[in-house]
């Protein structure tokens, strides 16, 4: 039995047990019990319609938790009714659950633990285990999301960015545990796409598509990150690249641009580059500028100043980067990087060690490190 | 979200505003510490935001190798040690904002005379073990 082939079928389900009458936190509930039964006993009983099981299952679980709820209560209401009349298949109930879990008034982080439980047919103790926090702390984050949206009409249609800046979100939680994060992102993209023919839900999917194809060459065999222009550009995915310049291409044809349709393109334009010498930095400062102009993003235009320092050498580059708040994270790496470029690995050196001391993450920290420790052999010697 | 560890030193942060010995409380007072501190881990755990917690012996051993074949050499407690950690908490919150509004709240748990202590916690943020997906 494929895992991910009967996770797709988890939002539909709870679709179909909502629109029977259940609300929508005791539907996700009976889903996932299904979804146990299921693990347990399809392997040897595989069933001719694994959805039309699935409904069967999970109707049968919201009825008995109602029950146990009702005699806890010492109340008899609304239990055994007839199922309200679906409304039949006009409104897709898996692109609903994508807006509720993303609705504006859960936080981030609940969000995209109901988003990968609810839509992505994940267990709690998966999630958990991905964001490494303890189980019961994700149990109680997810009920509490329930509770937040319980008020909210399963038939209301949300805003596609938010659901974006979900799913983008979740992917760059990237990998740790038994759970890809970034493959799940995709693969709930990759869905949702096929939904809506919004063109930044396929910007964002080609971003993801072109940053997972260097995924293999982003770091070593001990673990350390290999900068952009020292990957070995062999291990890159060409499949998930050709997919992603597709995608791309398609969106970027329908003339209404967006944050991650740029980004995409800025990736793009890497991706197609078969050395690091041959990348097109002029066209990629290009699509910065854009996404600066879309976004007003500080971090673009960061990112924009070492594009520029590669496009027009490294004093333009450090130019570009006046102006900009050194508080910024990354900001005195970039500067780290141009000085160096610039001919003053003195400065360079020290920029180096500083940014390490304030980076946020291990991989980061270390490359940093590295570089300052290569510097100042380089002085000594 | 971004995961904080709280700090409760022994010794070693600044005095606190109401700063007298837990030894020179009432023993209802101390009571009364107590059921704070566990309401408030019981809090976080609701709210989904607790990873761990645990208190600390004061007493503490330093230990160091002594090279390949022998065993560890064992010292101290050194009187000089300037820090001394209480115990500690693990929070995983949607923002730094949050996480200090958490730390104040801890910092008031009542102490002699009922009043807050207002105690130093120090906040610390972990370091992610993992590079962005995008780069």
């Amino acid at each position: 039995m494929n895992e991910s082939l009967l996770r797709e079928l988890v939002p539909a389900v709870i679709g179909v047990i909502v629109r029977r009458g259940a609300d929508f936190a005791a539907a996700e509930d009976a889903v996932q019990d299904a979804l146990v039964e299921a693990v347990r006993v399809w392997p040897d009983d595989p069933p001719r319609d694994p959805k039309g099981w699935l409904v069967t299952a999970a109707w049968r679980k919201f009825l008995d938790a109602a029950r146990a709820e009702t005699s806890r209560r010492h109340r008899e209401e609304r239990v055994d009714g007839e199922p309200e009349p679906g409304q039949g298949g006009a409104v897709d109930d898996t692109l609903q659950l994508y807006f509720l879990c993303a609705h504006p008034s859960l936080t981030p982080a609940s969000a995209v633990a109901l988003t990968l439980r609810a839509v992505g047919g994940l267990t709690t103790r998966q999630i958990a285990q991905a964001y490494l926090v303890p189980e019961a702390t994700m149990a109680q984050r997810i009920s509490r999301a329930k509770r937040t949206v319980s008020g909210v009409r399963f038939n209301q249609t949300g805003d596609v960015a938010t659901v974006l800046r979900v799913l983008y979100l979740v992917f760059n939680e990237g990998y740790s545990g038994d759970v890809d994060l970034a493959a799940e992102a995709i693969r709930l993209t990759r869905q949702l796409a096929v939904r809506t023919h919004h063109e930044e839900v396929a910007g964002l999917l080609a971003l993801m598509l072109l940053h997972h194809a260097r995924r293999p060459a982003r770091t070593g065999p001990d673990g350390r990150l290999v900068p952009l222009a020292e990957q070995d550009r062999g291990l890159w995915d060409t499949r998930l690249i050709a997919e992603g310049l597709d995608v791309l291409q398609a969106a970027l044809a329908r003339d209404r641009l967006g944050e991650f349709q740029a980004q995409a393109a800025i990736a793009a334009l890497h991706a197609d580059a078969q050395k690091a010498e041959e990348t097109d930095w002029v066209q990629i400062v290009e699509w910065y500028d854009e996404l600066v102009r879309l976004t007003g993003s500080p971090v673009a235009r960061l990112n924009r100043a070492v594009a520029v320092g590669e496009a027009d050498g490294a004093r333009a580059g450090l130019a570009a980067l006046a102006g900009l708040d050194p508080a910024l994270p990354r900001y005195t790496a970039v500067e780290a990087y141009l000085r160096e470029r610039d001919g003053d690995p003195v400065a360079a050196a020290r920029l180096y060690a500083e940014a390490a001391r304030s980076a946020s993450s291990l991989p980061e920290r270390d490359h940093l490190t590295r570089q300052a420790a290569r510097l100042n052999a380089r002085l000594r010697g | 979200m971004a995961k904080y560890l709280l700090l409760k030193h022994y010794r070693g942060a600044p005095a606190s505003v109401n700063d007298v010995p837990m030894e020179q409380w009432t023993p209802e007072e101390i009571s009364a510490h107590m059921q704070y501190m566990r309401d408030f881990a019981a809090r976080l755990a609701g709210t989904g935001e607790l990873v761990d917690h645990q208190a600390l012996l004061p007493e503490g051993t330093f230990v160091r190798s002594d090279g390949e074949g022998r065993p560890p050499v064992t010292d101290g407690p050194f009187a000089e040690t300037k820090d001394l950690i209480a115990g500690w908490m693990v929070i995983d919150v949607e923002s730094y904002e949050r996480a200090v509004e958490l730390a104040g709240e801890l910092s008031a748990a009542p102490g002699a005379g009922g009043e807050p202590i207002h105690e130093w916690l120090e906040l610390r943020p972990f370091m992610s073990e993992r590079l962005l997906a995008t780069e």
